[in-house]
């Protein structure tokens, strides 16, 4: 085995590398109850509040992409991991690193963009930093935003899946892949006109929706970078369950197919920026795909699959056309400055 | 998604399915040559739909498992040149040489691109006419004559600082040389992107020779079910012949145009394949009319000498003697993330797909 001695893109793929590179050099340094737990967002007890906080870095590639920006994105992903944790998202920071010579017009667009799905998603930003590098040291515009949140009691397990049990049903919100796509059909070394656009949105309303219609969520997971099958790898690695999904169930938009066969990627390891993964106890989940279809960002939620009891932290696939296989965890880089 | 829903119609498949189950009497082993093949197969669970009777091996079509070590570190070596700019498909940046993969040379600050087409390194020259562009030739039949063309339109543009490092090798050699090594074979799933360049006259002698059918095959799940019923049915009445299931896209002829490109600037050679060793006129060289875009000609560089891993048993995957679950370096030590073989590495790569996709079947 070699020794990267050097960062790698893989490293920042969500993949196996970035795994291993949190386990080996974050976690390593960092170490401490919270951060070890490896959720979306920290809960932290302060008095007698429970809070979620979160942190992500936006570095996407064109900036601005059919169905949203950069600076959507940088709102819609913390606001995202905040609500997956099952918390209420509150308050926002947001840091921008800016190349010297990026045009103002735009990013004023950026920050337009920003205040409108802040107002949507009902959070308010409340700090911020500003830094400028030369020409050349950065590209164009960097943003990072911290999140926190209040968890209600009630869903304090569902980061980290402990209630999840066989039988419950695993549920997304809608395709799969739109916001990959959506961005290796605009990155322009690749002349591919297709009607998509990324699914990049605030999720919190929905999610809040469906934990009004059931108390019985084991899980939620945001699946971003590496795609659903990292997602639900993650669900059952090291667990004494297993799942099954249902290939033919996964919603995935014709376009999306296409520009993935013509690739060559599957659909189940690219990047999503609106889709959330619920696990749900069996009875209520017609209530959550109910719940769900009543938003924009749920009208094709679709119930994909299930915990099993049977090959034990593995996931598996029925395929479309009736085979069997695993799903395994994205290995390598995928594509670069994705989100 | 037309022209590919209807090749993965589940009751096309079951039915298919059903048929080959009731045909097959004999114990079996086929192999797909193709490592697109190999791919499809374990993405879509292939393997399940299948009698105990058939057994599919993974053959030597995957071009970047077959090349020697020594091409990745020679590609390397080329990319330390300070003014040398490496172009190159995508499959072959993280595939480990001796001491170094062109993705840490990449890491380390050499320039290195990954395009989709030889056209797009052709760009790359024309932008950078103060650079050398090396476009790494890798693959069969069907990459060989887009290489050709990137060639042959440098000519015409008088593109001066293109070259091509060619590793590109022809598939037949390494068909007849694993029949002659001994493995145990019951008939080809022929490769269908290789056939449709060459036509089917390339597999003649197979059945004539080695008395093995060969189905060229699409990749798609009912292709591949049908060329397998259509290889058992060959089997079952003891008739081998060349047959083409993928008749959507391969002709018996080929694509004569394409042949002609490769025909006017490559010519044969000895080259060496993992696993199989050297073989005569398996090889692709550019020929001496075209030694101006020869990186192997017109630069000079050392290169290090090759290591192979020990424990990794690519080779004997290669020839389909052993699964990749044979080997002991499977899922511990190599994984696509951290590759010890190419066959981890390309996504076309035996291990690759089992590690992806049938771990723990």
């Amino acid at each position: 085995m070699r020794k990267n001695d050097r960062i790698l893109l893989g490293h920042g793929s969500g993949g196996q590398l970035s795994h291993e590179l949190i386990k080996n050099v974050f976690i390593k340094n960092f170490s401490n109850t919270e951060l070890n737990k490896q959720t979306d967002s920290a809960i932290l007890k302060i008095e007698d509040l429970n809070l979620c906080f979160t942190t992500d870095s936006y570095v996407v590639d064109p900036i601005f992409f059919s169905g949203g920006n950069i600076g959507k994105l940088a709102i819609a992903g913390t606001v995202n991991d905040l609500a997956v944790a099952g918390a209420k998202p509150l308050y926002l920071s947001a840091g921008f690193i800016i190349e010297e010579g990026f045009p103002m017009d735009d990013l004023v667009k950026i920050t337009e963009t920003m205040k409108e799905e802040a107002q949507k998603a009902g959070i308010t930003i409340v700090t911020g930093d500003t830094k400028v590098v030369d020409r050349g040291k950065a590209d164009k515009v960097f943003i990072n935003t911290s999140g926190i949140g209040i968890l209600p009691k009630k869903n304090k397990e569902i980061a980290s899946g402990s209630k999840i049990k066989p039988g419950d049903k695993i549920i997304i919100n809608g395709s799969i892949g739109d916001h990959g796509m959506t961005i290796m059909a605009e990155r322009n070394d690749l002349n591919i006109s297709a009607k998509i656009g990324s699914d990049c949105a605030c999720l919190n309303h929905m999610i809040n929706d469906i934990l009004n219609a059931s108390d019985k969520v084991s899980f939620m997971r945001d699946a971003t970078r590496g795609g659903i099958a990292t997602v639900l790898t993650e669900i059952v690695s090291d667990k004494d369950f297993g799942l099954i999904i249902e290939e033919d169930q996964v919603p995935v938009k014709e376009a999306v197919r296409g520009i993935c066969e013509l690739l060559g990627f599957d659909p189940f390891y690219v990047a999503n920026e609106g889709k959330v993964i619920v696990v749900v106890a069996s009875e209520d989940a017609e209530k959550v795909v109910a719940a769900m279809k009543n938003h924009k960002e749920g009208k094709e939620a679709a119930i994909i699959g299930e915990i099993t009891s049977e090959h034990k932290g593995k996931g598996w696939i029925n395929t479309g056309i009736g085979g069997k296989r695993i799903i395994d965890m994205l290995a390598g880089e995928q594509l670069p400055r994705i989100c | 998604m037309k022209y590919i829903d209807e090749y993965r119609d589940k009751n096309l498949v079951i039915n298919l399915a059903e048929q080959i189950r009731k045909e097959s009497k004999k114990e079996i082993k086929l192999m797909e040559v193709c490592g697109g093949h190999t791919m499809a197969i374990q993405k879509f669970g292939i393997p399940a739909l299948l009698p105990e009777t058939i057994k599919l091996i993974s053959g030597p079509g995957c071009p970047v498992c077959v090349s020697d070590r020594k091409f990745i570190d020679q590609t390397v070596a080329y990319s330390r040149l300070s003014n040398v700019i490496i172009a190159t498909y995508g499959d072959l940046i993280r595939v480990p040489g001796s001491s170094s993969s062109l993705n840490e040379e990449k890491a380390a600050g050499k320039d290195i691109r990954i395009v989709y087409s030889v056209l797009d390194a052709l760009k790359i020259a024309e932008q950078n006419p103060d650079k050398i562009v090396v476009f790494p030739g890798i693959g069969f039949e069907t990459t060989a004559p887009a290489s050709a063309a990137g060639i042959l339109n440098a000519e015409k543009r008088g593109i001066k600082n293109f070259l091509v490092y060619s590793s590109h090798k022809i598939m037949p050699p390494a068909m007849a040389a694993l029949i002659d090594e001994g493995v145990n074979l019951n008939g080809y799933i022929a490769p269908g992107h290789v056939s449709t360049i060459t036509g089917t006259a390339i597999y003649a002698d197979i059945p004539k020779k080695y008395n093995l059918g060969c189905v060229i095959a699409g990749f798609e799940p009912v292709d591949l079910l049908q060329s397998v019923l259509m290889l058992v049915k060959q089997i079952e009445s003891g008739k081998p012949k060349v047959e083409i299931q993928y008749k959507r896209v391969v002709k018996p002829e080929g694509n004569i145009i394409a042949q002609g490109m490769m025909n006017s600037v490559f010519e044969l050679r000895p080259d060496w394949w993992r696993g199989l060793g050297v073989l005569p006129g398996s090889g692709l060289g550019i020929s001496e009319k075209y030694s101006a875009f020869d990186a192997e000609k017109q630069l000079q560089v050392e290169v290090e000498p090759t290591k192979e891993d020990k424990g990794c048993i690519c080779g004997e995957i290669l020839k389909g003697l052993k699964s990749p679950k044979d080997c002991k370096l499977f899922a511990t030590a190599c994984s696509p993330s951290d590759p010890v073989g190419a066959c981890m590495v390309s996504n076309e790569g035996a291990c690759h797909a089992y590690y992806k996709y049938n771990r723990n079947l």
